[in-house]
């Protein structure tokens, strides 16, 4: 199926000219000029950029892509953008400092990563409140919810563990110690696999999320970086489970892993400090957010490479793609 | 690799409207206060003391920017509350014992005392000397002596001791910090101004150490001997005492701060100023935001209504170190906790962009050195391009085999 698909896109592609069909348009928040500047997909240019909150992280858009939602971490908010008209409808309840945050796989609520206060809170983004707030490690980070939408993941990033919370109860169900400031939480498609990066540890994690035992640690090797130089942080998984890619900081480099081998296929060199990644939704193309160079890249998801940077605003933090 | 899970439901059975309300206002205190799960003697304690003896202040200084009275504690406290909350988890608390000695008084008994009560983690703002008697009083007794404070590099050589780490960074660390960034910049030629106290002179060997390690010269060395207090001088003395030499930066070594930040501005050709004054390494700055620094820095400031100094810093990050130990091993078991401090399994977040390891030859922390000027962070060392066979960061500071340390 997928490699039909891909075949497809590739025959378009020559016969076109150009590159896929399907035009999606990418968002990517920028840390410091307080903005989020929007990619074509298809042209893969830079069209749009325009004023948010102060210092803009996580950034999200709802499953039936009519909001973009932006953490603006300095202004201690959600902001609800309109995704077609770019207008801020409201601002959400987030508490104070939120990062990172992942929506419930029904499409509310929403989970926020509080860091100034070892907090997640729990958002009805329709209803505009506060459901729960519950306590975690020192500096919660990373935010992962499992496919069925009963297990949320937090990661702390000083108290170094995966904190596994009862979306019904909120309770904690577990904590799992890893690797120092793990910033990422990433549950494949099927919710087999929990994938977890540790930033100055150096390592991935992959986690059985039903024994909450680890089945696999990465480190990482690239000639000519140093070993510290190497620092995981966002994480994306195919839907199919057969590819995991890592963001790998300051190395420059985006790693491609064989998800079901648990193998390290590929570095990929990227922009610098590389932090985020998204997906277009038909998994053709990754981006990866570069703070320090400015950029975003554009990898090829079936050929392993990277075809293009796109200048964006100062230190591109998160991005997100919007289904068409 | 699981953790037991603990039941969490601070809030359960209030309304939500007023679970928001009280935790909006008063969080810390209520929903803290209402965590069930554990009881308290299921908690396994570990009790870190901390001994505060001030250095000497000269009185000319006493009308100048002084550092707030609780520097250094309220990092400690800072890090004993993140320790604490990570503890949550693993069913450990952290205690805090403090003691502030007086600066003409003996710090000794106090140590001794807390040693005899069981505590086997200090925190130690001493002098080199003091921390040497507290070293050599513990003995064999299991006790990890964590200094934050002495930044004499004869306790990285030939004055280590087995039982003393330091966190705190060596003058060499710090002055070989600077000249990597200063040869990058090319200002490789220095006027050496050298103060009268005794740590003057420790500083400006640090420095030639450095000149000599990274290919800079010293053209010149002058020593400063114009008197306390040269607020008021400054202008007409500073240019005379600074005329007919070449050079590209004034370096200056004034531990105490009695003239150093007079250079500035005064000297008879236009040079920048670095070293103890002007561009000067340190471990943290108020304007050091990267690598999530911001989060510790807001964290502090919401606590402490003040800012966070460098030494609030290295009280922080000496006691997360005894909490990450508490943490990887599991236990608050103080022999198998320093052997993981001492494993090179060991290694600390420290908001510096690179894990924190300790050198296994006179246990120094290696970590990145801020180069600050008081209202930016100007650099961060070491530079690129200054390689090391083992760690960049072991380009700063008395390396393997140079250290002369013989753990006694």
């Amino acid at each position: 199926m997928r490699t039909a698909t891909v075949a497809a896109i590739l025959l378009a592609g020559v016969l076109a000219g150009s590159g896929p069909a399907q035009a999606y348009k990418v968002f990517v928040s920028n840390e410091k000029d307080n903005t989020v500047t929007i990619i074509d997909s298809e042209t893969l240019e830079a069209e749009k950029t325009f004023n948010v909150g102060q210092r803009p992280r996580g950034i999200a858009i709802t499953h039936d892509g009519e909001w973009l939602l932006v953490c603006a971490s300095d202004d201690d908010t959600v902001q609800v953008f309109d995704v077609k008209t770019r207008q801020l409808i409201k601002t959400l309840p987030s508490g104070p400092d939120p990062e990172q945050f992942v929506l419930h796989p029904s499409g509310n609520p929403l989970y926020i990563a509080n860091e100034d206060d070892n907090l997640v809170t729990v958002v009805d983004i329709e209803a505009n409140k506060v459901l729960a707030e519950v306590p975690v490690g020192v500096e919660p980070e990373g935010m992962g919810i499992s496919p069925d939408g009963k297990v949320l993941v937090n990661t702390s990033e000083t108290t170094n563990m995966a904190h596994f919370i009862d979306t019904g109860s909120y309770e904690l169900i577990d904590n799992v110690l890893v690797d120092s400031r793990p910033r990422f939480a990433e549950f494949t498609a099927d919710g087999s696999q929990l994938w977890v990066s540790s930033e100055i540890g150096g390592t991935v994690v992959v986690i059985d999320p039903a024994t909450r035992e680890i089945i696999k640690k990465f480190t990482f090797e690239v000639p000519g970086v140093t070993k510290e130089a190497l620092q995981p942080v966002g994480i994306r998984v195919t839907r199919d489970g057969s590819t995991a890619f890592v963001a790998l900081g300051p190395a420059n480099r985006v790693v491609a892993i064989d998800a079901k081998a648990l193998e390290i296929k590929k570095y990929l060199l990227v922009g610098q400090r590389v932090w985020q990644l998204a997906f277009t939704p038909d998994e053709n193309y990754l981006f990866s957010t570069n703070g320090v160079s400015n950029d975003v890249s554009v990898i090829d998801v079936a050929d392993l490479k990277v075809i293009k940077s796109i200048r964006t605003g100062r230190f591109p933090w998160g991005v997100v793609v919007a289904p068409e | 690799m699981s953790i037991g899970g603990q039941g969490m439901r601070p809030c359960a059975g209030i309304p939500r409207l007023s679970f928001c309300i009280v935790c909006w206002v008063c969080w810390p205190v209520f929903c803290l206060a209402a965590l069930p799960a554990v009881a308290q003697d299921d908690m396994a304690e570990i009790r870190i003391g901390y001994i505060r003896q001030l250095a000497d202040r000269p009185p000319n200084l006493s009308n100048l920017i002084v550092p707030p009275d609780d520097e250094g504690f309220a990092g400690a406290r800072l890090s004993v509350k993140d320790n604490n909350t990570t503890g949550r988890f693993l069913k450990q608390s952290f205690v805090l014992e403090e003691r502030d000695v007086p600066t003409s008084g003996d710090a000794l008994p106090d140590f001794r005392a807390m040693l005899d009560s069981g505590i086997s983690f200090f925190v130690l703002d001493v002098s080199a000397d003091v921390l040497l008697a507290m070293a050599d009083a513990a003995g064999d007794r299991p006790a990890v002596l964590l200094n934050i404070n002495a930044t004499d590099d004869r306790l990285r050589g030939e004055d280590c001791r087995r039982n003393v780490m330091h966190i705190v960074p060596s003058r060499g660390m710090y002055t070989d910090a600077l000249a990597q960034f200063l040869v990058w910049k090319k200002w490789r030629d220095w006027l050496l101004v050298i103060g009268p106290d005794e740590r003057d002179g420790l500083y400006a060997e640090a420095v030639r150490r450095s000149a000599r390690k990274f290919g800079a010269r010293i053209v010149e060395e002058r020593v400063w001997n114009f008197g306390p207090d040269a607020r008021r001088t400054a202008q007409a003395e500073v240019p005379a005492f600074t005329q007919g030499v070449d050079y590209d930066m004034l370096i200056v070594a004034d531990e105490v701060g009695v003239f150093g930040e007079y250079l500035m501005y005064r000297t008879w050709d236009p040079r920048p100023v670095a070293g103890t004054q002007g561009l000067s390494p340190s471990t943290w700055h108020l304007t050091h935001e990267q690598w999530g620094s911001a989060q510790l820095q807001s964290r502090f400031v919401k606590t402490n209504g003040r800012r966070m100094t460098a030494l609030d810093y290295q009280a922080w990050a000496a006691i997360r170190a005894v909490g990450e130990a508490a943490t990887r091993t599991r236990s608050a078991e103080p022999g198998e906790m320093e052997a993981y401090l001492k494993s090179p399994q060991f290694e600390l977040a420290g908001f510096k962009g690179l894990p924190l390891t300790f050198r296994s030859w006179n246990w120094q922390l290696r970590q990145p050195i801020l180069l600050v000027q008081p209202s930016a962070l100007v650099s961060v060392s070491p530079q690129d391009g200054f390689l090391h066979q083992r760690s960049v960061l072991d380009t700063m500071g008395l390396d393997e085999g140079e250290a002369g340390c013989a753990f006694q």
